[in-house]
């Protein structure tokens, strides 16, 4: 089966500094896999490097089996254009720790804006699927309710039903719950729960360990832009082979 | 400990200031009307009697489509002028800068008159189909540039230069993040201007473009220089043959100021709405 996500020592620099020096890491469809590491190491950037809001110096990475950010014809690779760019990441959703909803829409509006928009369903259908959305995430109630209105919690959960009102085959959270107050944290890794009970393919990048222990079906630790080690959550937390990896846990845990 | 409201008497703060102010505006506001009425130059008479002459009503309806045109077209460039200088294109940047020089560096004065005097430069207007020599379009300048077309366009150009400026402050005060959400979600660059990102600088963009129309509606007084046919134009050509100067530029003053108030509740309703989302309570 392809991998859906499948990175071959993939580098990546701002300017003189590397910062992910050769990241070595695959996901298989309906998987979990969870992205750990101190602050610094590389995890956003590699998460943004997937669904190309980064373009990658060296290395591999494909997307379910093409090729992040090339097309190709022939033996040749063609580099993407924006605009087609935009057209792969229409199948990657992708949420951010600063939830960044639309705050000039509503929560309804957040989430049929690219359905409608993107990819041209009609508005009452999108609106239908939307309130589907809404419901699954708990937020029925508060569809007309603009952004500012909204707990981070709730804010949250609208931008992970906004992201899968595309229909993504991969779902990225960068720190979904670290911009929230302790007590709002549960609502939303419910919701992600949920998500992986039903198979979605999900790279989360979290430093919330019993997440990681419960959902994942892998994890990686990354340190310095490398993976330092991966496997089960059961080795990597339970029986940490590196002692960087070690170091990492005992001051989290 | 609490403070029993009930039992003492509650005393506001007194605002004596207030009082003494406004005793000393209404003194001296009084002694300028007195001035004024009691002036044999005013001739409030004369005031009246062009205030809705059709002359001067034309003039007011010129001045203010002529406003609201320089305006539209003055802001649609200003966007894709903004966009420009925005842009990773070098050249797109560059041409943007020169405009934004170029306009913003010369006066407006300067720039009506050279429109209403095109003619000079170019005496013709020739345009032809590349490599064949078939002629399209052939006219003199002053045909094709009358007066009317050279206010639009001087007042619109220069109109765009400062537009772009305030539009560009506005795309900067948009968080990142926005579109970055908008980008994940497969939103072209385009789409994502037009839907996410203006949506939102429209509220830093309007209370400027407020003023800029209001600078507009009074710059438009300008082109009375090249015979612009309006408002000022108008009280000109009265007062230039029956020397009631003063009656009538308070003419002009009255409609400008009529033109203000409303160009500034359109503004308020136009803030009110792309204010939505944007306070706690909000606009459902
Ligand atoms: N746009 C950028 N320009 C320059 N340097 C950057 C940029 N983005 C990230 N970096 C640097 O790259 C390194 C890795 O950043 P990254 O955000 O991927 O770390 P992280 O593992 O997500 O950390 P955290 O847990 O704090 O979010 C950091 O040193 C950061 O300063
Ligand atoms: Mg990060």
């Amino acid at each position: 089966m392809t991998p859906m996500v499948r990175a071959e020592s993939v580098t990546k620099r701002f300017g003189p500094v590397e910062v992910l020096k050769g990241i070595d890491l695959t996901v298989r469809p309906g998987e979990v896999a969870c992205l750990l590491g101190p602050s610094g190491s590389g995890k956003s950037t590699f998460l943004r490097c997937i669904n190309h809001l980064e373009r990658i110096d060296g290395g591999q990475l494909w997307v379910d089996g093409e090729l992040v950010g090339y097309r190709r014809h022939g033996d040749k690779l063609h580099e993407l254009k924006a605009r087609e760019v935009a057209v792969r990441r229409r199948d990657i959703g992708m949420v951010f720790q600063r939830f960044n909803l639309f705050p000039h829409l509503t929560a309804l509006g957040n989430v049929i804006e690219a359905p409608v928009r993107v990819l041209g369903i009609p508005r009452e259908q999108a609106r239908e699927q939307a309130m589907r959305l809404l419901d699954r995430v708990g937020l029925t109630e508060r569809a007309g309710n603009y952004p500012s209105q909204l707990s981070g919690g709730q804010q949250q959960r609208v931008a992970i039903a906004r992201a899968l009102a595309m229909r993504p085959k991969l779902m990225l959270f960068d720190e979904p719950t670290s911009a929230l107050d302790p007590e709002l944290v549960g609502e939303v890794l419910d919701v992600m729960k949920g998500l992986a009970a039903d198979g979605m393919t999900m790279v989360v990048v979290t430093h919330e360990m019993g997440f990681a222990r419960e959902v994942a079906d892998q994890v990686a630790f990354l340190d310095g832009g490398v993976v330092v080690e991966s496997g089960t959550p059961t080795e990597v937390l339970g029986n940490p082979r590196h002692d960087r990896t070690r170091a990492f846990l005992d001051k989290v845990l | 400990m609490t403070t029993d409201t009930t039992a003492v008497r509650v005393v506001p703060v007194r605002h004596y200031g207030r009082w003494l102010t406004a005793l000393i505006v209404f003194g001296l506001a009084a002694l300028f009307l007195r001035a004024l009425f009691t002036s044999p130059n005013l001739e409030p008479g004369t005031i009246t009697h062009y205030l809705f002459k059709d002359y001067v009503l034309d003039g007011v309806v010129t001045t203010l489509w002529l406003t609201l045109l320089a305006m539209l077209l003055g802001t649609a460039g200003g966007i894709v002028l903004a966009v420009m200088r925005l842009s990773e294109n070098p050249v797109l940047r560059g041409v943007s800068w020169t405009f934004i020089w170029v306009f913003r560096g010369t006066p407006l004065l300067v720039q009506i008159i050279f429109f209403g005097f095109l003619g000079a430069l170019f005496p013709r207007i020739t345009l032809t189909v590349p490599f064949t020599g078939t002629v399209l379009f052939d006219r003199p300048t002053s045909v094709v540039v009358t007066g009317t077309v050279a206010a639009v366009l001087a007042l619109s150009l220069n109109e765009m230069a400062y537009a772009a400026e305030v539009i560009r402050g506005g795309i900067l005060a948009v968080d990142g993040g926005q579109t970055e959400a908008a980008a994940a979600l497969g939103m072209s660059p385009t789409l994502t201007l037009r839907r996410v990102v203006l949506p939102q600088a429209m509220r830093v963009i309007i209370p400027p473009m407020g003023n800029e129309t209001i600078t507009m509606l009074k710059s438009t007084a300008l082109v009375s220089i090249i015979a612009g046919r309006d408002l000022m134009t108008a009280v000109q050509t009265v007062y230039q043959n029956n020397y009631k100067v003063i009656p009538l530029l308070v003419v002009a003053a009255i409609w400008y100021l009529a033109l203000v108030s409303l160009l500034s509740a359109g503004q308020w309703l136009i803030e009110r709405r792309f204010g939505r989302g944007f306070t706690r309570g909000g606009v459902r």
